[in-house]
């Protein structure tokens, strides 16, 4: 008898696979499934889902990926209870958080670190994807949807450092914000309609700290396409193959909530690591000297989390040719699906492009390494270098090998990964 | 349609005349659609500019637009930053050499050709917006210790962009010379900037 739930569970199987808590007995929970299938969407797709059965750890980051956003809106949303968004309260506010509201210092730090953590959680999450080959047929959109949240966490997290109003603050927002300048014509009116004033000033803070508020929530309604995207074709594996039967899936519950639950737990303590131990390892000192907007100061470096396209921005010796180019590192990961050419997803099976993915993976730690450098002498060389390796590693090599590459043979499915096809019979029973 | 099944007097005469009758009713109401959605478009547009505008210069910013400064006290060499609509305006009263330096230069080699004449009022006081063209930071060069940069101008700290005595680039990122704002004169030693 199997365990496995269909798309199209009849009362019974969910019965049997929800085990001993079965909600429909209750009247209430009848009343309100029949109208508003609540019950029904959390045995179908959560509790009963059925997932490839050979996911690893790596696919735990999606789960942890959501908890962060959670975490995040909700440390937000005290943390918004005592801010002020005014350039002459701003950082006061702040440090008054940090010294005389309740707990205000375990609030920040959370969402400070957390900030670091949900970047490190979907930068996993995306070398994930790529190793795997989870982009590709038929989870091209499922991919771009994910790419479309990165870029709004990226301009939330933006958004967010600018708050505080520290030197930090104010200058990354005075440089980013010029980069729309590079655009030719219309570039000094939309910084201008962008700040709300001729430079970063009170307009700007008030409407960033307005857009900081609203962005986590689009973030939410896009995470929700990005689970109806999966739940489409449902998850890849690390074999990179189809399910093929009922034998190559369990359910969701409680095998993969017990193993998400075990990252949970490594990721709190990572987490409180952090927050307790080091809570501005990751963060920049200038920032906790008050916004002068007549004194910039030595070294502009964004958090680490943009570094890499702060290298790749700053690797072009012109400024429209710059920012076209960190424009261009992130519109890589949405043709992805499109350039890599080889039919064969996980990297298990591909020698070529296996050892490619590790380069590249080397290749963005580098270009992290130079953003944080001057850009001058060696670092300025090494970060055109490793820029120059990223597009090519995309533009050239991607499709190249898909073309070149001969794979391993694919296992017939996730049940039999290394037995003979003569073992194929046994898939039924 | 239906009225095509009944028999209606007309007869076949009935038949041709309602493919035909059919083409321009589409037509028609392919227009009327389009002709609504063209108007629905211009509506939210009507509405949506009003909100896109209001993130522009409120009135209140755009009246903080002049600063006057008085230039008497600033000695042959000395620079002075005031704050102009939220920008630092750097004004430096240049040395003769430095003068000579800036009026030397061959235009050919400069990226944005501009003769020093054209970015002073009086030789002797360059008055000019103190932010970067390249990505809007403060350059260094104002302070007696500060780095000037290969050409004795100023010196841009975030990306290494330089410029010469005349505020003109010449190094580095930065595509543009320093902004001159618009500024009169009042008296010999008292300028108005705005």
């Amino acid at each position: 008898m199997s365990t496995h739930n269909s798309p199209n569970s009849d009362p019974q199987a969910s019965q049997s696979q929800a085990g001993k808590t079965n909600l429909r007995n209750y009247g209430l929970v009848r009343w309100i499934d029949y109208r508003l299938p609540f019950v029904g969407f959390i045995e179908k797709d959560l509790i009963g889902y059925p997932e490839p059965k050979n996911l690893n750890y790596w696919w735990s980051f999606g789960s942890l990926a959501g908890i962060t956003l959670l975490v995040m809106i909700l440390s937000g949303i005290f943390l918004a209870m005592h801010y002020i968004p005014n350039t002459e309260m701003a950082f006061n506010s702040v440090e008054s958080i940090m010294r005389d509201v309740n707990g205000g210092w375990l609030i920040r730090y959370i969402h400070m670190n957390g900030a670091s953590l949900f970047f490190l959680v979907v930068y996993i999450h995306i070398f994930r994807g790529i190793y795997y080959g989870s982009y590709k047929s038929p989870r091209e959109l499922l991919w771009i949807i994910g790419v479309v949240i990165l870029l709004l966490m990226m301009a939330t997290a933006f958004l967010g450092y600018v708050l505080p109003w520290g030197q930090m603050s104010f200058w990354g927002a005075t440089v980013i914000t010029n980069l729309f300048s590079a655009i030719p014509v219309i570039g000094t009116p939309i910084t201008t309609w962008l700040w709300g004033g001729f430079g970063v000033g009170n307009p700007t803070l008030n409407r960033f700290f307005a857009l900081h508020y609203l962005l986590p929530f689009v973030i939410i309604g896009v995470a929700m396409l990005h689970l109806l995207a999966l739940r489409t074709h449902g998850s890849n594996n690390p074999l990179g193959i189809e399910v093929r039967s009922k034998a190559d899936t369990i359910p969701f519950h409680p095998y993969y909530t017990v193993k998400d639950l075990f990252s949970l737990g490594v990721f709190a303590i990572v987490f409180a690591v952090l927050v307790f131990y080091m809570p501005n390892a990751l963060g920049e000192p200038d920032n906790y000297k008050p916004a002068n907007p007549l004194i910039t100061p030595a070294h502009i470096v964004p958090e680490w989390y943009l570094l890499p396209f702060y290298a790749i921005l700053r690797s072009i010796p012109s400024k429209l040719g710059g920012v076209l180019a960190m424009g261009g590192a992130i519109f890589m990961l949405f043709i992805l699906p499109w350039l890599d050419r080889s039919r064969v997803r996980s990297c298990t099976f591909r020698p070529i492009y296996k050892v490619l993915f590790w380069v590249f993976v080397v290749d963005c730690l580098l270009l992290g390494y130079l953003g944080a450098k001057p850009p001058e002498g060696w670092y300025l060389i090494g970060s055109r270098l490793a820029a120059a390796w990223y597009f090519i590693h995309f533009l050239i090599l991607t499709p190249l090998v898909g073309w070149f590459e001969t794979p391993k043979p694919l296992p017939v499915s996730i049940s039999l990964p290394v037995l003979p096809s003569t073992a194929l019979p046994q898939e039924k029973h | 349609m239906q009225n095509a099944a009944k028999p209606i007097p007309a007869g076949p005469a009935q038949v041709p005349p309602q493919g035909a009758a059919d083409q321009p009713d589409h037509s028609r109401r392919d227009f009327l659609t389009l002709a609504t959605g063209a108007m629905t478009v211009v509506g939210v547009a009507a509405f949506v500019w009003p909100f896109i505008n209001s993130m522009n210069p409120a009135s209140d910013v755009l009246a903080l637009s002049t600063t006057e400064v008085d230039l008497a006290p600033l000695k042959l060499g000395q620079a002075l930053t005031v704050v102009w609509r939220g920008s630092p305006v750097f004004i430096r009263h240049r040395t003769p050499d430095e003068i000579t330096a800036a009026a030397a230069v061959n235009l050919a080699e400069l990226r944005d050709p501009e003769t020093d004449a054209a970015r002073v009022k009086k030789p002797q006081w360059l008055v000019m917006v103190g932010v970067c063209t390249h990505l809007g930071c403060v350059p260094l060069g104002q302070a007696p210790g500060d780095p000037k940069g290969e050409y004795g101008g100023w010196f841009c700290p975030c990306h290494g962009s330089q410029y010469d005595t005349a505020g003109r680039i010449r190094k580095g990122p930065a595509p543009q010379n320093l902004v001159i704002p618009p500024y009169v004169f009042e008296t010999d030693t008292l300028i108005k900037i705005g």
